[in-house]
């Protein structure tokens, strides 16, 4: 059983290999003359103002936050629903009880406008 | 020393199982790239590539070539070693996803019982890469449009995720063969009957995921010129693309064998057309069932104007994971009654 999970090891290593090799392979055919303008950050052809590391919106970090939460929910559920025909009604109210209190979360946010994007 | 033998035997086995895999993989993106445009190009009235070799059919190899002889370009104010791996984070998972895809009944490189689990695991990895891509590239464009796919891969990924529960509370099982297997019996017990509006939004949301049109903020040439990987030149640009197109195939692969019983034939238990079919290898029909999804790709992308970024947003949020709730406890209950065919 747990050689399966070798195998998909050994894949994942195959898999960077398969983005590492045509990156050396590139490097090792391709011209190289860089100049510095060629090496400057794109923008619009003037040169660049500033870093690109600004400040940026709050609400990326808003919808990273949310999105922790939901999964956190989707990970409770994976297991729950595997075995919903064997626990019966018990395990599907108890379900409903936990999905029903972040509903309600939900519908708080839905109200607060916190899913909007404007 | 027998056992070291034996070791290495299963190794040179294991490779040559993951070659068989990637091979044809790797072909299929690069013809569906020629594909893609050939199909956009009909359906706006053009012909497509039609000089490299016949009907235009050496067209990808010539363009791997030509972007292998390219000058790598590293923005002399980027953060070197990051441009560099993000390339290799975008298409690691993504390769490494088909090695729990079940082509047919006995072919499949690794049968774990979390296989559905691996491949949300895997699908959710492919956001690091956009994510230190952009932020490594240093430029404007590059962190805009990181930031625009990060947070729509996110926000889609729960609709995703509750649809794939969905299939879970139907199938009883994370094993992707269970759940190809709990579907026979003929068309009508595949799960996008039961199971329709999760497999729309699972569609959606797939589509959402790989950043495809109509859903292609992230790297709209209109706004933000290529989005997370503007900086990026020659095969490292390659790699990115390839990335891109191998989890379209992926998506497309998933959503078969979830929701349109992945091997399994369509005339399983009609009285003539079953015998008729019942010679057509179980790949075959997997394979089919994936070009018609690769084929919405093209003909969504052909279609579709793109959506403006609150748009995608409040689809996301507002609509899919509303939907996806109410089905889960239509569902719930569907089960806890035994409801007929399905759940009986």
């Amino acid at each position: 059983m747990l050689t399966n999970y070798l195998y998909i090891l050994i894949f994942l290593g195959i898999g960077a290999v398969f983005g590492l090799l045509p990156m050396a392979l590139g490097y090792l055919v391709s011209p190289k003359n860089p100049t510095k303008e060629k090496l400057s950050a794109y923008e619009c052809g003037f040169p660049a103002f500033e870093d690109a590391r600004m400040p940026f919106d709050v609400r990326y970090y808003l919808v990273a936050i949310l999105f922790i939460l939901f999964d956190l929910e989707t990970a409770f559920l994976f297991p729950w629903a595997i075995v919903l025909n064997k626990i019966g009604w018990y395990g599907f109210l108890a379900m409903g009880l936990f999905v029903g209190l972040l509903v309600v979360g939900f519908i708080y946010e839905f109200r607060m406008r916190a899913l909007e994007w404007q | 020393m027998v056992e070291y033998v034996q070791y290495i035997e299963t190794l040179i086995w294991v490779l040559i199982k993951i070659f068989l895999i990637l091979i044809p993989l790797i072909l299929g993106v690069a013809y569906l790239m020629y594909a893609e445009r050939k199909v956009v190009g009909y359906m706006q009235c053009r012909i497509g590539p039609n000089r490299v070799g016949i009907w235009g059919l050496l067209q990808p190899i010539a363009d791997v070539i030509k972007l292998l002889c390219k000058e790598i370009i590293i923005p002399s104010v980027s953060s070197r070693y990051l441009f560099i791996i993000a390339p290799v984070l975008t298409i690691a998972p993504a390769l490494a996803a088909w090695a729990v895809i079940p082509f047919s009944p006995h072919l499949v490189l690794a049968n774990i019982n979390a296989g559905l689990l691996y491949l949300f695991a895997m699908s959710s990895l492919g956001v690091y890469g956009i994510l230190v891509a952009g932020w490594a590239s240093n430029s404007k464009y590059a962190f805009l449009g990181a930031m625009r796919s990060a947070a729509q891969t996110i926000s889609y990924e729960i609709a995703m995720g509750f649809a794939f529960v969905g299939v879970l509370m139907a199938s009883g099982s994370l094993n992707l063969q269970d759940i190809v297997l709990r579907q026979q019996g003929g068309i009508w017990h595949w799960f996008w009957l039961p199971l329709l509006p999760l497999f729309l939004v699972y569609w959606i949301s797939g589509v959402a995921e790989t950043n495809r049109a109509p859903f292609d903020v992230a790297e709209g040439e209109s706004e933000i010129v290529a989005g997370f990987h503007v900086e990026y030149s020659g095969i490292t640009f390659a790699i990115f693309f390839l990335a891109e197109y191998a989890n379209m195939i992926l998506v497309s692969t998933i959503a078969a064998l979830l929701f349109l019983g992945g091997w399994l034939s369509p005339f399983e238990g009609i009285p003539v057309l079953g015998h008729l079919f019942a010679w057509v290898p179980g790949i075959a029909w997997l394979l089919l069932k994936t070009c018609c999804f690769l084929f919405l790709y093209l003909w969504m992308r052909a279609t579709f104007p793109r959506y403006r970024y609150d748009q995608i947003m409040r689809l996301g949020w507002k609509i899919l994971i509303p939907v996806t709730l109410v089905w889960l406890t239509v569902l719930g209950l569907a089960i806890e009654f035994h409801l007929k065919p399905w759940f009986g």
